[in-house]
């Protein structure tokens, strides 16, 4: 059905193609660099894969939260015009569920994801390396699952075991 | 043929007056016979048939450079942008008035709408794509470059994840079809198959997912099989004909046919192939599937068989005994994507009878169904039920709730129930 338009425009490559003597007609994508690449890519795989230098502590994350968080999050993640980021515990099934980062989340490497790529809200991406670690040891820290003074690297970061963590299933399709 | 049809010719299939689907085929005088006091209302047509204004007044207008509905369907509209408490400005959701709406194609003006941190503006031309991770030769394109390539059209429907998440609720939410229903669209779709792009780029060894991130603020992004990817997704760049709107995702946004809608990336800027899942956000604690045992299911990707019925719907109520067309939609992701059968009942599941497919059948797009019925103005509960061609057939609530629970949130494909009451007044129920 939709061919006919498909090998129209194929034989008109074809043509062009046959004239330059090109075997294939079909490719247009422009070599991506390597430098290009790296300020795009920032996705973090739950093995820690794509974690940049740089570290921090809940310590000098508290302060990165207070300035750049806690206006939509509440004081110590307790939500206010946005999600609550801390308590919740034991609630995910039940009538009461409150997810949050501590009671739901099952990998520490999605905090600095989410927080580098989504977050503050007014201004994403804006978080430098140093700051996100710090904040994301921040949020590890008000849900009780690591300690003040933890450092939170790429080599930390992917070994935090987050409370919820077996509960998480995937989807086997009949 | 010849012989005067009456009401004695009515064949009824189902309870509560559901009528063989075969009536909108033998035509016309069937359809009359079943209509209530059509007779009585002869002798108010005595006048001549009026010669009305706009039959006289030439007028300048109709040559807008844009053209606009009928100033009559002003009410054919997206729902209030709907936002759930704690999220900001930019979050949330407007719904397409399917109760208003008929054929399959939802007009791109009318398109549900989800955005998670509102429309980037994009400027076309700035715009890239980067595929890169676990290929040969990572590359970049432009929507200009991606013009050049050979396209593909196809009907796609896309449902938002969460669809019908009242029907996880305690009571029935007291709510239009519109509401309860309204993420659900479906569009022509144009653009270049994405596995033409991932083979120029050269797949290397062990690259089993991808992850598809977009260009906006929140930066959405989810992982998806690889598999899916090269066996029908399109990078779309047009929309029922014309470039992708603002908030579907221009210039460009990922197609995955059959997918929960979040995975169909809007503004889509980068593809990456890696070995296994990335764990995003959206894809751990957002779009997954908790249960009452506190187990939560992630990658619950492709949409199982559901229909709805549009009309008669909470917002338009029965105007009195007598015939009436229900009609609604129907969709499945599973498989080829192609339902095979939409059934009707009109007596709250006791007895079904097979509906009119009124629409082509095509693989992953929504089918159009009717189905008609004579309302006897006593309590009724309309119900659809779609069938798909794996044999899939669409579960009622109770045996969705007995599986995920009420937290399930999301796929929530059960059957959708009407009560009608006396006064032809229509309530979402549970049934």
């Amino acid at each position: 059905m939709c061919s006919h338009s498909a090998l129209l425009a194929a034989a008109a490559f074809m043509l062009v193609a046959g004239a330059t003597g090109a075997a294939e007609f079909e490719k247009f994508g422009r070599p991506a660099t390597p430098e290009e690449i790296a300020s795009w890519d920032i996705g973090i795989g739950p093995d820690g894969s794509g974690l940049p230098p740089g570290s921090g502590t809940a310590r000098q994350g508290e302060a990165v939260y207070v300035a750049k968080c806690l206006g939509c999050h509440g004081e110590k993640g307790k939500g206010a015009v946005a999600l609550p980021l801390a308590g919740g515990n034991g609630t995910i099934g039940k009538p009461n569920q409150l997810k949050t980062i501590g009671s739901f989340w099952p990998y520490a490497t999605t905090i600095f994801d989410y927080v580098y790529t989504a977050m503050p809200y007014p201004e994403t991406k804006s978080l430098t390396h140093d700051e996100t670690y710090a904040v994301t040891a921040y949020l590890l820290q008000i849900n009780g699952i690591i300690a003040e003074t933890d450092v939170m690297n790429a080599q930390t970061l992917p070994k935090v075991k987050m409370p919820n963590r077996d509960n998480f299933i995937p989807y086997v399709r009949e | 043929m010849g012989r005067k049809r009456t009401q004695d010719d009515l064949e009824f299939v189902a309870g509560n007056g559901l009528l063989h689907r075969r009536m909108f085929l033998t035509g016309g005088a069937t359809l009359a016979a079943a209509m209530t006091g059509y007779a009585l209302r002869d002798t108010a047509f005595a006048e001549p048939l009026p010669v009305e204004p706009w039959m006289k007044i030439p007028t300048a207008d109709g040559f807008a450079p844009y053209g606009q509905p009928s100033k009559y369907e002003s009410k054919v509209v997206r729902g209030e942008m709907a936002r759930a408490p704690n999220q900001m400005p930019g979050i949330g959701n407007q719904r397409s008035p399917i109760h208003l709406l008929n054929g399959t194609v939802t007009p791109n003006g009318l398109h549900f709408v989800r955005l998670h941190s509102g429309v980037p503006d994009i400027d076309p031309d700035r715009h890239k794509l980067l595929i890169h991770g676990l290929v040969e030769r990572p590359l970049i394109f432009t929507a200009e470059t991606l013009m050049r390539y050979p396209m593909e059209s196809r009907l796609y429907f896309i449902e938002c994840a969460g669809n019908g998440n009242p029907l996880y609720a305690k009571e029935p939410l007291q709510a239009g079809v519109q509401r309860i229903q309204g993420q659900i669209s479906c569009a022509d779709w144009t653009g270049v198959r994405v596995s033409t792009l991932v083979e120029e780029a050269g797949i290397k060894p062990g690259a089993k997912w991808v992850l598809a991130e977009g260009a906006d603020a929140a930066g959405m992004s989810r992982s998806v099989p690889l598999s899916k990817i090269m066996d029908d997704a399109l990078i779309a760049l047009y929309q029922n004909g014309e470039r992708l709107r603002p908030e579907n995702g221009y210039p460009m946004r990922l197609l995955l046919p059959g997918y929960q809608g979040n995975t169909n990336v809007k503004y889509l800027r980068r593809i990456k192939l890696v070995e296994g899942p990335m764990m995003t956000r959206d894809e751990t604690s957002r779009y997954s599937m908790t249960r009452a045992d506190g187990k939560t299911v992630q990658f619950f990707l492709q949409f199982d068989a559901k229909s709805v019925i549009t009309q008669p719907a909470p917002e338009l109520k029965l105007q009195g005994a007598g015939f009436y067309k229900i009609t609604g939609l129907a969709w499945t992701g599973r498989g080829n994507g192609r339902i095979s059968k939409v059934e009707v009942s009109a007596d709250g599941g006791r007895s079904w009878a097979e509906a009119m497919i009124q629409s082509q059948i095509l693989a992953k797009a929504v089918v159009r169904f009717q189905m008609p019925w004579r309302w006897d103005g006593r309590p009724a509960i309309l119900q659809s039920r779609a069938t798909d061609e794996t044999g899939y057939v669409q579960w009622t609530r109770d045996a969705m709730i007995a599986e995920r629970g009420s937290t399930g949130n999301f796929h929530s494909n059960a059957i959708t129930s009407w009560g009608v009451n006396e006064k032809g007044e229509i309530n979402h129920v549970f049934a």
